[in-house]
């Protein structure tokens, strides 16, 4: 498909046009306790049709991708906006769309059909046998999931970019039930080992060994003690970081959601236009990047779906927040400095505001030292639950794992960990960071968000963190 | 759309090889999107898809896939075969599969549901001016919707159906806000104008000074928006046969331990509505009615075919997730005029979010208060509160905390649009609890 030639060939009156053709291909295969429970692969293709037309953005999606298709979708497309222009919330012009030319390749050693599925398969079928270190496990699963994606923006300004990617996400679970006590370990949390990679992820002493270890811990944590109630301090693993940033820093920067966008759906947020250049969001340790060019991080890009060039920059700097995650049809509304996180989720929905790879930058402190520093306190691993509010204010997170720590030393193990605090006090209170040695990557292919609703993924990464006095707590 | 569905599956199923057996689903939409902030236009759009899926069994083996139609009969059939070629030589490296389940329901069904919507250009002229000068953000969401399932037992089932939604929230000055949605098939310009009114009538009751309450457990109403959002968590870790088998179902303590819930909570997997097919991926119909929860008991679960052959129970047709299609809470006697003075003093909650399990397997819920959520004080609303994260388990306050149930039921129509605009409503009354935990 010659997506220069579409273009040329549309024939409507408006200011811009654009189109962005996607194509990917998402391979799936589970098998629990040695039997297949899913081989799959989802494959769609289609073209988003966008238009400026008096100051409005209209778009039309469409899977027929040949001339007369595209034309429709255009003629479609200039109706709505001209309709809709008469009630615009804001009236953009062409700088909402910059000139972009580059491409984007995603780094990997290994092609996705170097394994072919009957190898993939195997492993897999391997990594649940490991998985069942005694009779207490109940349940083992193996999942591994290859996404392929070709997007190709161009529009009559003379943007063009084609972006390539090959992404590999693995998890490996074990439940474990003896009595009343069931207990479930994974792989860092569900998908968090989402990266940008080839099968070289799937390297099999590797996998074998990580899931002998998650299926020994969750039989472990069958006779582990209830996380103790209090409030105490709290080192969090990077694995459970991820969802903290995620939730309690990521959705509230986005400018889209600052100005309302999201109060219907995913929510509104705590911070205000005016907190940029003056909030003092966490402690000094607090460093907050936008960092599209972390290796291997899931995402990972060039240009975003508008055609802003991505680069690094900081969010939150010593703890203050000074930038936004915003687009540029956010930056125009807002007049707030942001990203390039312009993003849809495939072809068939229009970008927002979205997060990409935000980090917490590291610090300098060893893992020894920050859990000498502790008195009394609870380390925690591997994210299993997570609820925050429409502000990203008041949350709740549960982990997978706990280990108590008294006297500045890990101490006994601890099941059903959990705290609960709010977002400004909570990041305030990070009182150590840890260093480069302590910083790990993770990701997620599941942040939903807008309406239409989208699912999109997305990456962070931080080193070990020490909180001080949260109100922790156990199970049920 | 049915057409070219037809014609892809008798071409498809008549190329078929000795031993192959094939099931194809359908899925596609037309559909129409106005996105709307401050009572203006955000953005707005169209979006025509549809895909083909494909479940290819061999010898004891399963390979599935799905590819993007483009609506072109030979540009869609050259897809088609490209993918049934792909899967052909996938499935024959694959292990065995001692559970799959072959397509062989001969079932038929055909249900098309027209209704009057408006064109996607008109909606900003129909919906906007109605809204004033009042601060509305929300999604509008129209067109067609499509659903189809064939095999090569010969079993057909295509459902269509129209419809428009338009989920918004009111929002005051202060940032107390009112959330409702107007849903149907027939568009009705004064019933919508009626609809909108009566939200804006809400929303005065919230410029109230708000009243801010301390963690605890208080007596709680929660109305019927809300208890949708509890009843879906039982699609996660909650009715699947499957689950409870594999402990990871919040509901295991029932099966396991006997442990009952009140007698005033029932619940269903019930089609009567019409909201969904019948149907599921593999072209099973599942009965139109299947108690879950009778009177506080598990009496069912659901159990798909796939699970049915793997724990040798009965299948009710489930589809492989074994989530909820269509579910539906049994009404009580709290009548609604008399739900402020039964609770008394405590706190009213009309809506709820992000309910996440902080403890599936205890089950407990934890979430955050959401939207006109007020205090009342002697039967009387007195204040919206500031929003509270509460954290509470089934085991309580669908158990010996559940104090009465209201006799009317509300249709609370899903108007997810991950996968696609979605079918389902949610069928369910309000609740009122003796106690409610919350926490933050």
């Amino acid at each position: 498909m010659d997506l220069h030639q579409l273009l040329s060939g549309i024939d409507v009156r408006a200011d811009w046009i654009g189109l962005r053709y996607v194509k990917e291909n998402t391979g799936f295969r589970l098998v629990r306790d040695g039997k297949p429970e899913a081989n799959t692969r989802e494959s769609k293709q289609g073209v988003m049709v966008e238009v400026l037309v008096n100051g409005q953005f209209a778009y039309y999606g469409t899977s027929r991708l040949d001339k007369p298709g595209i034309q429709a979708a255009a003629e479609r497309a200039v109706k709505l906006a001209t309709a809709a222009s008469k009630y615009s919330l804001h009236s953009f012009g062409t700088d909402a769309r910059p000139v972009a030319k580059g491409s984007y390749s995603s780094p990997f050693q290994t092609a996705a059909d170097a394994f072919s599925p009957g190898e993939l398969s195997d492993l897999l079928i391997k990594a649940t046998a490991e998985l069942k270190v005694s009779d207490k496990v109940v349940t083992t699963n193996a999942m591994a999931r290859t996404v392929e994606t070709e997007s190709h923006f161009v529009a009559s300004n003379g943007s063009d970019v084609e972006q390539k990617y090959l992404m590999v996400s693995a998890d490996y679970s074990a439940i474990a039930h003896e009595g009343s006590v069931t207990q479930k370990r994974t792989d860092g949390g569900l998908l968090a080992k989402s990266y940008q990679a080839g099968m070289e992820v799937f390297n099999e002493a590797d996998v074998l060994a990580r899931c002998r270890n998650i299926g020994a811990e969750a039989v472990e944590l069958l006779t582990a003690e209830e996380c103790p109630t209090g409030t105490m301090d709290l080192i969090l693993a990077p694995d459970q970081m991820m969802l903290q940033i995620h939730e309690s820093v990521g959705h509230a920067l986005e400018i889209d959601r600052i100005l309302g966008d999201e109060r219907n759906y995913a929510g509104w947020s705590f911070v205000r236009l005016e907190d940029f250049g003056k909030l003092q969001y966490g402690s000094p340790l607090m460093n907050i990047t936008f960092d599209p060019y972390v290796e291997n991080q899931f995402a990972s890009y060039a240009y975003d779906d508008g055609g802003l060039k991505a680069e690094k920059e900081f969010l939150i700097k010593d703890g203050l927040l000074i930038r936004g995650l915003g687009g540029m049809e956010s930056q125009l509304r807002s007049g707030i400095n942001g990203v390039a996180n312009f993003r849809a989720s495939s072809w068939n929905r229009a970008p927002i505001d979205r997060m990409a790879n935000l980090n917490l930058e590291p610090g300098n402190s060893t893992q020894d030292e920050m859990i000498a520093a502790v008195e009394r306190g609870v380390y925690m691993t591997s994210n299993r639950s997570w609820s925050i509010d429409d502000y990203r204010n008041k949350f709740q997170f549960g982990c997978e794992y706990g280990k108590l720590i008294e006297n500045g030393k890990l101490t006994k193990t601890v099941k059903n960990p959990n705290y609960r605090a709010i977002s400004n006090p909570f990041w305030r209170s990070l009182k150590m960071l840890g260093n480069r040695d302590t910083f790990e990557v993770y990701g997620t292919p599941f942040c939903g968000k807008g309406e239409p609703n989208q699912i999109i993924r997305v990456g962070h990464a931080s080193p070990l963190c020490l909180f001080d006095s949260v109100e922790i707590f156990g199970g049920a | 759309m049915e057409k070219l569905f037809k014609q892809i599956n008798q071409t498809i199923m008549a190329e078929l090889r000795d031993g192959e057996c094939l099931g194809l689903g359908f899925g596609g939409e037309q559909s129409a999107f106005t996105r709307i902030n401050a009572a203006k236009v955000r953005q707005i759009g169209n979006v025509d898809e549809a895909d083909l899926g494909f479940n290819l069994i061999l010898n004891g083996r399963r390979a599935t896939g799905s590819i993007s139609l483009s609506g072109d009969l030979d540009e869609d059939l050259s897809r088609a075969r490209g993918e049934l070629q792909r899967l052909r030589t996938e499935v024959v490296q694959l292990p065995e599969d001692p559970y799959l389940v072959l397509p062989e329901s001969k079932e038929t069904s055909r249900s098309e549901k027209h209704g009057n919507l408006p064109d996607a250009e008109a909606i900003p002229g129909i919906l906007l001016p109605a809204m004033g000068n009042v601060d509305l953000t929300g999604i509008w969401a129209s067109g067609r919707v499509y659903q189809g399932s064939a095999n090569s037992s010969g079993g057909y089932h295509w459902f269509a159906s129209d419809s428009f939604s338009l989920d918004y929230s009111l929002i005051t000055p202060s940032e107390k806000m009112v959330k409702a949605t107007y849903a149907g098939t027939e568009w009705d310009q004064a019933a919508y104008e009626a609809f909108l009114a009566d939200s804006i009538t809400k929303l005065e009751l919230m410029s109230l000074p708000p009243k801010k309450i301390e963690p605890g457990d208080y007596r709680t109403f929660i109305a019927a928006a809300g208890v949708s959002d509890i009843l879906s968590m039982f699609s996660w870790g909650g009715v699947s046969e499957a689950a409870i088998r594999q402990s990871e179902s919040c509901l295991g303590k029932m099966r396991n331990e006997k442990v009952k819930l009140s007698s005033l909570f029932s619940f269903s997997e019930d089609y009567s509505s019409g909201f969904a097919p019948r149907f599921n991926g593999n072209g099973e119909v599942a009965p139109e009615k299947t108690t879950l929860i009778d009177g506080g008991e598990l009496t069912n679960t659901l159990v798909s075919t796939r699970t049915a052959k793997e724990y040798g129970v009965e299948s009710n047709f489930a589809s492989e997730g074994e989530s909820m299609r269509a579910p539906s809470m049994a009404a009580g006697s709290l009548k609604e005029s008399e739900i402020l003075a039964s609770l008394g003093t405590g706190v009213y909650l009309s809506n709820l979010h992000y309910l996440n399990w902080s403890d599936m397997i205890g089950g407990r819920i934890t979430g955050m208060t959401r939207y006109a959520c007020f205090w009342v004080e002697d039967g009387k609303i007195v204040a919206p509160i500031e929003n509270m994260r509460f954290d509470d388990s089934i085991y309580s306050f669908l158990g010996e905390n559940l104090e009465a149930v209201t006799e009317k039921l509300q249709i609370n129509p899903d108007v997810g649009t991950y996968d696609g605009r979605e079918l389902s409503a949610v069928v369910c009354p309000g609740m009122l609890l003796k106690s409610f935990s919350l926490t933050l």
